[in-house]
């Protein structure tokens, strides 16, 4: 496995109680990893972790290591700003900015500093074909992002997260409030995103993980319970939880 | 029994609209009554006279306000230059920036700053302002500058609260998005923050400002009350509100009627003002 991200041992406190009890995982090169488990399971804050949104917490201890590219991310010198340009992430709720479709995905690369307008159309309109969104808005770029329906806009979120040119991308439960036809969509979108990125699917939905991802984690109450190969831990699981949670028998 | 609780729901609701319309009806009074004990003058000295006239010698006959029209304006203004991006600034510091125990310090010193009799202010301004004034500029002292700036401490509370408000209700997904894209706070801030808080913040203008145009005591310790346009910002200047207080005590006969008719056109000012304000709002939102 040719590893992109290594987790080790990391435990995370909120207010001391601990929400990651020492999580060991590594994250292969251009595959789609799916993280699932119920609420409250920790995946989350994993990737929280991973592009330092957790920085914006209150009362957090953070122990253990996580390397990117055998870079340690949690070490007090690196670059936040920077590292969230390498890992992008998508947010359950599409939130776009009270802007135009254009002025959402030009945003990060403006904030890199490209101004040249030719450039930025490249960009915008890169992004938005490789969200698989650009047939439906590319003669309204200019209308407000807040027009555009839920499915959407969560593309429109993959998008300009695209247009800052990651690494890994981070999907925290993108599909949980998006209808079956924009749902598929996005999993067409990754699979086509995969061969250039490395991507973490954070999923309530079983099926889904099962569909697209290549490897698969089941945590549980902050513990890393099973991972593997996807179609290992679908058709069998050695442990007793992993199989009554993605049977459906809990969660 | 249910009907009994049917009659005081009804009684409750009677008395508590009647207090809710009070509000209006003092507003409508207020209104009336400056309205009815100032208009005289105005049909007698002729409105263009009074608004445009240069020259207030109430008892020779002259009633022309169009000094203090300016001056007031002037004042208001310039609390609003030194004030708003203060007041801002220190919004944005408070919600942004600072940790938890300074912000419990620092918002009750707000409130407190808020609640200070404005002949305090007057006397600040007297004992430091205009002395600081007129030791580095020139002058008296007692000028437009140092009203200025008097006034935009004033305001401070107001600007700074209601736009602390405005912004901290902005919601925290949206500055989460910004963040991962890779935006800096800073970035954040100014590209996403403000604009959504802008509503808010241009409200906590226009309530500083309706305080600094109304505000009566500590301009008239401050200003120096001299009748003329001021030329430079170290010059004296007289308010609408300082005017009334000033002669009120005193006037009789048309003098009284006089400054009425100042009451009439701060009133009309304040109105005009809070009515573009609120348009303003309406169409940025």
């Amino acid at each position: 496995m040719d590893i992109k991200i290594k987790v080790k041992d990391l435990r995370v406190f909120f207010n001391k109680q601990e929400a990651l009890k020492g999580i060991t995982i590594n994250v292969a090169r251009n595959m789609i990893t799916g993280f699932m488990g119920p609420a409250g399971s920790g995946k989350s804050t994993l990737i929280s972790t991973i592009n330092r949104m957790i920085d914006f917490e209150d009362n957090i201890k953070i122990e253990g290591k996580v390397y990117i590219d055998d870079v340690d991310i949690l070490d007090g010198d690196i670059n936040t700003v920077s590292l969230r340009r390498q890992v992008g992430t998508v947010f359950a709720v599409p939130i776009p900015l009270q802007r135009s479709i254009f002025e959402n995905i030009a945003y990060g690369p403006r904030l890199k500093g490209i101004n040249d307008k030719a450039e930025l159309h490249r960009i915008v309109a890169d992004s938005l074909k490789k969200a698989f969104l650009w047939d439906e808005v590319k003669d309204r770029l200019d209308i407000s992002a807040n027009k555009l329906s839920g499915g959407q806009q969560q593309r429109l979120c993959l998008a300009r997260t695209l247009a800052l040119k990651p690494e890994i991308i981070l999907l925290d439960e993108p599909c949980s409030g998006l209808d079956p036809i924009s749902t598929a969509k996005i999993e067409e979108a990754l699979n086509e995103l995969k061969k250039e990125y490395t991507i973490i699917l954070v999923s309530n939905n079983t099926k889904q993980i099962a569909r697209i991802t290549d490897y698969s984690a089941f945590f549980y109450m902050g513990e890393l319970i099973e991972y593997g190969t996807t179609e290992k831990i679908f058709t069998n699981p050695t442990q007793k939880k992993t199989e009554d949670y993605i049977s459906g028998k809990f969660g | 029994m249910n009907e009994r609780a049917s009659i005081k729901e009804g009684v409750v609701k009677t008395v508590l609209t009647t207090f809710a319309l009070s509000s209006l009806l003092f507003l409508f009074l207020i209104f009336i009554f400056i309205l009815i004990e100032g208009s005289p003058l105005f049909l007698k000295v002729g409105l263009k006279n009074i608004i445009l006239g240069s020259k207030w010698a109430p008892t020779k006959g002259s009633f022309g306000i169009f000094p203090m029209i300016i001056s007031s304006f002037l004042v208001t203004f310039g609390a609003l230059i030194i004030g708003a991006p203060l007041g801002l600034s220190c919004a944005i510091y408070l919600s942004e920036y600072s940790g938890k125990r300074l912000k419990m310090i620092l918002k009750p010193a707000l409130e407190l700053l808020a609640g200070i009799p404005s002949v305090v202010y007057g006397f600040l301004g007297v004992i430091y302002i205009v002395p600081l004034v007129r030791d580095h500029l020139g002058g008296s002292g007692f000028s437009l500058i140092s009203t200025s700036i008097i006034l935009a401490i004033m305001i401070l509370p107001t600007i700074i609260s209601i736009s602390f408000d405005s912004i901290m209700s902005v919601p925290k997904t949206y500055r989460e998005g910004s963040y991962a894209m890779g935006a800096t706070k800073w970035q954040t801030i100014y590209k996403i923050v403000v604009p959504s808080a802008r509503s808010g913040i241009l409200a906590s203008f226009i309530l500083g400002m309706g305080r600094a145009i109304g505000e009566t005591m500590a301009v008239i310790m401050i200003a120096g009350n001299a009748l003329k346009i001021p030329m430079s910002i170290t010059d004296p200047l007289r308010t609408l509100t300082g005017n009334i207080a000033l002669e009120l005590a005193y006037a009789t006969g048309d003098h009284r009627l006089g400054l009425f008719s100042t009451g009439i056109v701060l009133l009309v000012i304040i109105m005009a003002l809070n009515y573009i304000a609120n348009f303003g709002i309406k169409r940025r939102s």
